[in-house]
């Protein structure tokens, strides 16, 4: 269970510029939990997950994960909780390296890395495994540097390595925006296979309204710092993009505003 | 004929000043390849090593052990850079400008204010390795001694850099953001790099000072522009491709055509204090290469509207 309490992000405080991109944002996120969070632009989704993994710390409020607090403690610590997939492919993988090396440096998440070899070989067998389950023939090409791969590829196997050590939260971050819609789609498919099979508790920022509704357990909606909504269960199941819409409009006062929404 | 024979003298010195110097270079790689970052410390550290290993040896203590104080001297130095770039949150550049300055007092205080310190009577492991293979000329012992430690080197760089914290470090020059979401303190890793290539790179000055029978506060100066012009040379020369091991061999090839290079321009005539301006010159055309390439061969487009960045 991951709870944010009452957490609090100013950007540029006491500034001409200050943001105030969370205000006193509580949410619970309960194991197996499969949210997807939509919202306007600067609606402060983006910041909420970088606050999760630690990316800046928190003005005020707490982050508890299974009851360890996590507000303090820095990014790379908490990397052995979480698994992060970008909006911007390049961030995700490193490319002068392999796609063997990523994925070495994926499985040792979170655990501490000394003068042992870098890849076992033994290692390799299960990469090339978990590979085939792409389905993008990336098993044949497992020396081959990252930065070859097309921006589908290189978000499919970040994919694969936020998932490859099973993370306690998945961060999902508009992981698709980037990609042509077809490839859009694909990885999007893969998404939802991992989290199901894996059972992942993840939160997921999308700008497709239908994909939010479509995809996981529970919808919540930001705006201005805020969670305007949060819809589950039944109540998710049975809804539409125009009553996403309406309820935006009510509870925010005024029109969605995302430039890139989908709002079919 | 005459110009042919002291050409000859001065590529056999050349390769084997090429070959002690590469252990620098290799240190330059390491943090302006692999880490992508440059790194001005050297400019210090070179000298450093050369000041620490003559001020030893000339106070009779063995030049191996005084290789090795200078190897330690210069991981110092570079600890002291990447502290202040990671923990103080100092600009790289800048955090290795403040290090180099440092340095020029901290070696006048080795080196007891004395601006030079010369090697006589006293002998090096050059002289050492000489007394055992008698008749051998001195720039062959050079070359020898120097080759052995740049394979020593080599093996335990490609053995370090495959480890799980060499690929660490190499994924931090990569992408810093990815490894740091993979549960990796990315500040540790450019510490780790910045002392071994800081410790090559004072081994380096020790090596060279020992080898010249004199120690000089003022040796490092232009260290990193020559550790770069070696670096692109051997890159340009031997290609960007296959395993970590060629890519630091095509190092130490690179320094040893810099040298010949060198050694070739001053047979031709150039004065010795035109150098800096020469791999000045020849950095500054190298690094622009790309540069040249998009300006000269890409039509100019129309300014596109670039998309609002979001996270
Ligand atoms: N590092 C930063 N420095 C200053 N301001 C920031 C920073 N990151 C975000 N902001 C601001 O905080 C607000 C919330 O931004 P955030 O990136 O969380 O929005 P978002 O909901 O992810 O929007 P989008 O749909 O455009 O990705 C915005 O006004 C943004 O300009
Ligand atoms: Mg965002």
């Amino acid at each position: 269970m991951i709870e944010l309490k009452n957490v609090s992000k100013t950007f540029n405080a006491n500034t001409i510029n200050e943001k105030r991109a969370l205000v006193n944002l509580n949410l619970t996120i309960e194991s197996g939990d499969f949210i997807t969070v939509i919202g306007g632009n600067g609606a402060g989704k983006s910041t909420m997950l970088n606050l999760i993994a630690g990316v800046f710390p928190c003005d005020s409020g707490k982050i508890m994960l299974d009851g360890e607090d996590l507000t303090r403690l820095p990014e790379y610590r908490r990397a052995k909780l979480l698994g992060r997939v970008f909006q911007d492919p390049m961030r995700g993988t490193a490319a002068d390296m392999g796609i063997d090396e990523n994925l070495a440096m994926a499985y040792r998440r979170g655990k501490s890395r000394g003068f042992r070899w870098g890849i076992r070989r033994e290692e390799r067998d299960l990469y090339r495994e978990k590979l085939k389950t792409l389905e993008l023939g990336l098993e044949d090409r497992l020396t081959s540097k990252v930065g070859l791969l097309s921006g589908g590829q290189r978000q499919a196997l970040t994919l694969l390595m936020a998932t490859l050590q099973k993370p306690k939260l998945l961060l999902l971050d508009e992981h698709t925006a980037a990609l042509d819609p077809k490839t859009a789609r694909k990885v999007l498919e893969l998404t939802d296979e991992i989290i199901s099979r894996d059972h992942l508790t993840t939160l997921m920022v999308t700008h497709n309204m239908r994909d939010a509704i479509r995809l996981g357990n529970r919808l919540i909606m930001m705006d201005e710092g805020r969670i305007i909504l949060d819809i589950k269960g039944e109540e998710k199941k049975n809804l539409q993009v125009k009553d996403l819409l309406e309820l935006f409009e009510k509870a925010s006062g005024s029109a969605m505003d995302n430039d890139r929404m989908l709002l079919s | 004929m005459e110009f042919i024979q002291s050409l000859l003298a001065a590529m056999q010195d050349a390769v084997a000043q090429g070959v002690l110097w590469s252990i620098m270079t290799l240190g330059v790689y390491i943090t302006f390849r692999v880490l992508d970052f440059a790194d001005l410390t050297v400019d210090g550290s070179f000298a450093t090593g050369g000041i620490i290993s003559a001020m030893l040896v000339s106070h009779s203590v063995s030049p191996m052990l005084a290789l090795l104080a200078a190897l330690l001297g210069g991981m110092l130095c570079g600890f002291v850079t990447g502290f202040l770039h990671t923990k103080l949150e100092i600009p790289g550049i800048l955090a290795s400008i403040l290090t180099m300055i440092a340095l020029y007092s901290i070696n006048l205080r080795i080196s007891n204010f004395a601006s030079n310190v010369p090697l006589l009577g006293v002998s090096t492991i050059f002289d050492q390795f000489g007394s055992v293979l008698k008749g051998v000329g001195s720039n062959v012992i050079s070359l020898i001694i120097g080759l052995l430690f740049v394979v020593v080197i080599i093996s335990v760089l490609y053995w370090f850099f495959g480890t799980e914290m060499g690929s660490s470090i190499r994924a931090t020059g990569d992408n810093e953001y990815m490894v740091r979401a993979l549960g990796v303190n990315t500040n540790t890793m450019k510490i780790i790099g910045l002392v071994l290539s800081n410790g090559l790179v004072g081994l380096s000055g020790a090596l060279v000072a020992q080898n010249q029978h004199f120690g000089d506060v003022g040796m490092g100066t232009g260290t990193i522009v020559i550790g770069l012009a070696s670096v692109i040379i051997g890159e340009v020369l031997m290609g960007h491709r296959f395993s970590f091991a060629y890519k630091l061999a095509s190092v130490v090839v690179g320094s040893i055509i810099y040298r010949v290079m060198i050694a070739v321009v001053l047979q031709l005539g150039l004065k010795s204090s035109d150098l800096k301006l020469l791999t000045a010159l020849l950095v500054a055309i190298a690094l622009s290469i790309p540069v040249m390439k998009r300006k000269l061969f890409t039509k100019v487009k129309p300014a596109e509207s670039e998309e609002e960045p979001n996270d």
